[in-house]
């Protein structure tokens, strides 16, 4: 569907990733782990590294949980978009699929939260 | 022999439809422009019927009397220093979400009447909206003249009209607002006049005045009353315009629909902000936000719909999930604020233990299960001196602007409720299917929506540091994080001491 407005309709795309200066926009959320109340936003370079989205940009606000250092990196499970995936830590995120506005969920089994409540 | 004096009706007809007339040099569609590009049909604007038939002569004379009750009890209660007798400072972190979220919303509707006072074409709609644009002007000057009292003693006032303009959790309202307000006319009364006014109003209103009355604010109940005659008003004309539309011609029901279901949901997520305001900012809640939308949604809401079965209109899209969600949203959106504690122009502050008693006793299928653990565990790091606010921003929905915090209460409430589409090659996220509707309907009006978290990101507010952002919001380090510990806190502490002492002697 479409507008109905009488004068025509000039659309603005307010986030197109041009007006990020270079980088852009990624979602990163934490299932079963509530304490965060919502997936987080990051501007960040395309060229990034998946291991520094990993282990600084990751780290710098989930790192907070005492869950996060118990994380074993090698049994997480990715979701990207909605569609499970196995990132290439050495890759940049554009070349491990990782668009702008692209969310990616993890999931970290056998860590169930702040005494096994999911926060 | 002296004129005979009207009868109302007839005062009414000479004073509303005598007031316009047919143009004859000009196109009464280029004098009234924008009231037919909806698609709404009217055939007959004489058919509208005004229910309280008020002039403005009338108008200008009851609204007086109240002003000068209103101004009265605001003066007594500034020279008696009413603030003392609050139930507790904590009190007013609602005060300010009020002040800085809910009167922009006033002065916005006043803006948006103003403009139907101009562009409707029936001459008895035209009058009955230009008194609404007043009495919401008469809202906002109340709301700030009540509420500059507490300016003069507390933190996080000073500015709430520039705060809405930036501030990332008055993007909410804001953006509530100016959906309305650019939309088309009978678009815009449908969502503010009905589906805020008549459907939901009460959420808003009779907890927040009975809450003031709770915790010992006899100035916001004042204004509350003041507006209360006038509320009963706008919500006759928010049902009037309704059946005004469905009555007028039957191609009318399905726009009328859509917008129903749009704004119900609009305002339904807005109201989310309330539901934390009355669940945990009031010191004492006269009844929980589930209660509340138990008997002003469900049973109130339902026997509207019922009624207005008869037209074809039916109950609102969604309707049911917001029902499920009336025993987490407090919760959910409490729980944002307190971890974004550092960020906020309004104190934050976990429930203490007799509030979190009231609260299972409130929600005996939701609290204890799912959110005392979270506040239990912020309280024993508050006390270990560990606890830290969250350093991130969060990833906020496209259409509400509300950080995407909700989650699949019907199936698993544990689970944030993501929901994507794509227009133009880029992605939108919504917390649910109702906001994501919205998107996808007119997608070139919500990929405009200003979102705080992105703004922030392109660089335009303030700069990318926290310290940056809220310097930008005009909010200054002694309005936010902790109520305990902060100069509000302090300062009621040194009057309730002084109080104490005056009492023992």
């Amino acid at each position: 569907m479409a507008v109905i407005a009488r004068d025509g309709y000039v659309d603005i795309v307010r986030d197109k990733v041009e007006n990020f200066h270079g980088n852009q926009l990624v979602y990163v959320g934490w299932d079963d782990h509530l304490l965060f109340s919502a997936a987080q936003a990051f501007p960040l370079p395309p060229e990034m590294p998946y291991q520094a989205l990993v282990s600084e940009v990751m780290a710098s606000v989930f790192g907070d949980h005492p869950e996060f250092a118990q994380i074993d990196w090698s049994t997480v499970e990715w979701v990207l978009d909605g569609v499970s995936f196995a990132p290439d830590m050495e890759k940049s995120l554009k070349d491990n699929g990782v668009g702008h506005k692209s969310l990616i969920r993890f999931k970290t089994p056998g860590l169930t939260g702040i005494n096994g409540t999911r926060l | 022999m002296p004129a005979k004096k009207l009868n109302l009706r007839k005062r009414y007809e000479l004073l509303t439809r005598g007031m316009g007339w047919e143009t004859t040099y000009q196109k009464m569609d280029d004098v009234f422009p924008y009231d037919s590009f909806e698609g709404i049909k009217i055939t007959d604007w004489d058919k509208w019927e005004d229910p309280f038939r008020l002039t403005m002569d009338a108008y200008w004379k009851f609204q007086a009397e109240k002003e000068k009750k209103l101004y009265a009890v605001i003066d007594s209660f500034a020279q008696n220093n009413g603030q003392t007798n609050l139930s507790d400072a904590s009190y007013l972190s609602a005060i300010k979400l009020f002040i800085t979220g809910v009167t922009p919303i006033e002065y916005a509707a006043h803006r948006g009447f103003a403009n139907l006072g101009r562009h409707f074409r029936g001459d008895g709609a035209r009058v009955a909206c230009q008194m609404q644009a007043i009495d919401e002007l008469r809202h906002q000057q109340t709301q700030v003249h009540t509420i500059s009292h507490y300016n003069k003693h507390f933190n996080g006032l000073h500015d709430p009209f520039y705060q809405f303009d930036r501030v990332w959790y008055l993007s909410v309202p804001k953006s509530f607002a100016e959906d309305a307000m650019t939309a088309g006319p009978f678009e815009f009364i449908t969502s503010i006049s009905f589906a805020f006014e008549y459907v939901l109003t009460n959420l808003l209103f009779v907890p927040f005045m009975s809450g003031a009355a709770y915790n010992g604010d006899m100035a916001t109940v004042t204004f509350g009353f003041s507006a209360q005659s006038d509320e009963s008003r706008h919500m006759t004309l928010g049902l009037e315009i309704i059946k005004f539309m469905l009555e007028q011609h039957e191609d009318n029901l399905p726009i009328v629909q859509r917008w129903m279901d749009k704004h119900f949901w609009r305002a339904y997520r807005l109201l989310a902000l309330v539901a934390a305001m009355q669940d945990y900012m009031l010191t004492n809640s006269p009844m929980s936000w589930k209660e509340a939308w138990d008997v002003y949604f469900v049973e109130n809401g339902g026997a509207l719909f019922e009624d207005l079965s008869r037209y074809g209109l039916r109950m609102p899209k969604y309707h049911e999930l917001a029902t499920a969600e009336a025993e987490h949203v407090s919760h959910q959106v409490w729980s944002v604020f307190c971890s974004l504690g550092n960020a906020t122009g309004f104190h934050t502050f976990l429930p203490t233990e007799e509030k979190m008693a009231w609260l299972s006793e409130k929600y005996p299928d939701t609290f204890d299960k799912y959110y005392r653990p979270r506040f239990e565990y912020w309280a024993k790091q508050k006390e270990e001196g560990t606890f830290e606010y969250q350093k991130g921003l969060p990833q906020l929905c496209q259409i509400c602007q509300i950080p995407m915090i909700f989650t699949e209460v019907q199936t698993d409430p544990m689970q944030i409720s993501y929901r994507v589409t794509e227009h133009g090659g880029d992605k939108y996220h919504f917390c649910s299917d109702g906001c994501k509707d919205i998107f996808e309907h007119e997608p070139e009006k919500y990929v405009q929506a200003w979102l705080p978290v992105h703004q922030i990101f392109q660089g335009n507010c303030g700069g990318p540091t926290l310290p940056e952002v809220l310097e930008w919001y005009k909010f200054a380090p002694e309005d936010s994080g902790d109520y305990i510990g902060s100069q509000d806190h302090a300062r009621w502490q040194e009057w309730k001491g002084a109080d104490k002492k005056v009492k023992e002697a």
